[in-house]
């Protein structure tokens, strides 16, 4: 009986998590187009939600081709990444109390740990495709993922330090009084920034800009592995939005309504607000892109935490 | 930095916008009556045929869909013996609707003829004859043209004059 409590948990997060990634395929393309003054895909059941089942139908049975000229057995590793690293990230996050695989005390730098290894994935597929395009995009993603990694870690610091722990399920308890986001606004900028950065979505998609680079570092993949790419994008959409639920939303936390509502409601609407923002903002140029993230959001990052630090240490916490 | 949040805004503003996709099958576009979609051979009132076979359709038409063979009754009427259109190549560009000396070929707003077999998209005249006159009404080229044929001799034509006995003008 005690092992049975862990794995049931193991396997409802996993179930929740990927269910949710594929229904995100199909909620993306209703709230896009529901910006867009369309209906979206609205025929394949009610409200349409018979497309994710069409759609993950439809990828289960495509070719999957490994071009000749590829590295094989990296080209096969590389989205296997990206899909475990996101997994692993989910296993200290804290969605009701009680509903945790891990209370690691050292949660939130294995978070960052695990979507740091993402970029392996990322590199790892440009390379092994042997393409000049892939190459290009990884290129860019590896850059791009390292220096918004930088101040993606240093933003939480300023949480760290307020809630006094490294812990993700102590870091919401903190929250009782006050959700982060109202003392760390700037930190919560900054990480939503660094995590959108992070997940490659558009604003900062230039990994795999269509428009310049074909599809990036995934230019090569086919089938169900260009499926994983695309599932490991929405579990990093998911997991990123969880986190700043967690970090700056106060997670379960909120009156009347059940915990785990109130949770998911958090998440849904920053996946709603990360769709938002697919739906209106261009993609900056490359130069743009690294000028801001080391000449601005860094420099933004360790005022935030020496102003943080400093008033901590004052006026106590 | 305040343009990216305020295109934010107006952005998520459009949620409450009236879509602009039209749901076909429910709902369809009110289609102009010139629209060019399906093409349709028409009858003039007394209910003959308008076509005279004069060709200007397939020449004109610029992928070679249209394929007809002249012939004549009894009377002289030219009419064409077979009037077959491809339609898995025509490009509905209305040519032929406009060289038609006769108003017989026309266009019509229906595009809904999609087929499973690719032979069913070869329309023969039976297909394209309709019996009404289509877009314009009232009109008989045989009753205003001079060819005369059997039942209308020269000069018997609508504001036709009755041909000059050449003879008579002889000094």
């Amino acid at each position: 009986m005690k092992f049975l409590l862990p794995l049931a948990n193991i396997f409802g997060i996993l179930i929740v998590a990927l269910s949710l990634a594929a229904f995100l395929i199909w909620f993306e393309r209703r709230m896009l187009a529901l910006w867009q003054d369309r209906y979206g895909p609205n025929r394949v059941g009610p409200f349409g939600l018979g497309q994710v089942l069409a759609d993950m139908i439809k990828i289960f049975f495509k070719e999957d081709w490994i071009p000749p000229f590829a590295d094989k057995w990296v080209f096969i590793l590389a989205p296997a990444i990206i899909m475990a690293t996101v997994l692993m990230s989910f296993s200290v996050l804290p969605i009701v109390p009680g509903v945790v695989i891990s209370q690691l005390n050292v949660g939130l730098l294995f978070v960052l740990a695990m979507s740091s290894f993402g970029v392996y994935s990322v590199v790892l597929a440009g390379w092994s495709s042997d393409n000049k395009y892939a190459l290009l995009g990884a290129l860019r993603g590896s850059a791009q993922m390292l220096s918004y990694e930088v101040f993606m870690g240093l933003s939480l610091m300023g949480v760290v330090i307020q809630a006094g722990s490294f812990n993700l399920g102590d870091i919401v308890q903190a929250q009782r009084g006050l959700w982060f986001v109202v003392p760390q606004f700037l930190g919560f900028v900054l990480f939503l920034i660094a995590g959108i950065a992070e997940t490659r979505r558009l604003p900062f998609d230039l990994p795999e800009a269509e428009s310049e680079i074909v599809a990036g570092y995934h230019s090569e993949y086919s089938g169900m592995k260009f499926g994983m790419f695309f599932v490991g994008e929405y579990l990093g959409v998911i997991l990123i939005s969880s986190l700043i639920t967690v970090f700056f939303f106060g997670g379960w936390l909120g009156p009347v309504l059940p915990p785990i509502v109130w949770f998911f409601v958090k998440v849904f609407g920053l996946i709603s607000f990360f769709v938002l923002l697919r739906a209106s903002l261009p993609r900056p140029r490359f130069d743009q892109l690294m000028s801001c993230g080391w000449k601005l959001m860094l420099p933004l990052a360790l005022a935030n935490l020496l102003v943080t630090g400093a008033v901590v240490l004052y006026f106590g916490r | 930095m305040f343009s990216n949040l305020r295109t934010i805004w107006s952005v998520f503003l459009h949620m409450f916008r009236k879509r602009v996709t039209v749901q076909y099958p429910e709902q369809r576009v009110p289609l102009p009556p010139r629209s060019r979609g399906r093409i349709i051979l028409s009858r003039d009132p007394d209910g003959g045929e308008r076509c005279v076979a004069c060709y200007l359709c397939a020449v004109v038409c610029p992928v070679d869909c249209i394929a007809l063979q002249a012939t004549e009754d009894p009377a002289g009427r030219r009419y064409p013996e077979f009037f077959r259109i491809n339609f898995s190549r025509c490009i509905f560009c209305g040519f032929c609707e406009e060289a038609c000396p006769t108003y017989a070929i026309q266009l019509t707003p229906d595009f809904e003829m999609s087929e499973y077999h690719r032979r069913n998209m070869v329309y023969e005249k039976e297909d394209l004859l309709i019996d009404g006159p289509g877009k314009y009404p009232g009109y008989n080229f045989w009753r205003v043209s001079g060819v005369s044929i059997g039942g209308k001799d020269k000069g018997a034509a609508e504001r036709e004059a009755a041909p000059v006995d050449l003879r008579s003008l002889l000094p």
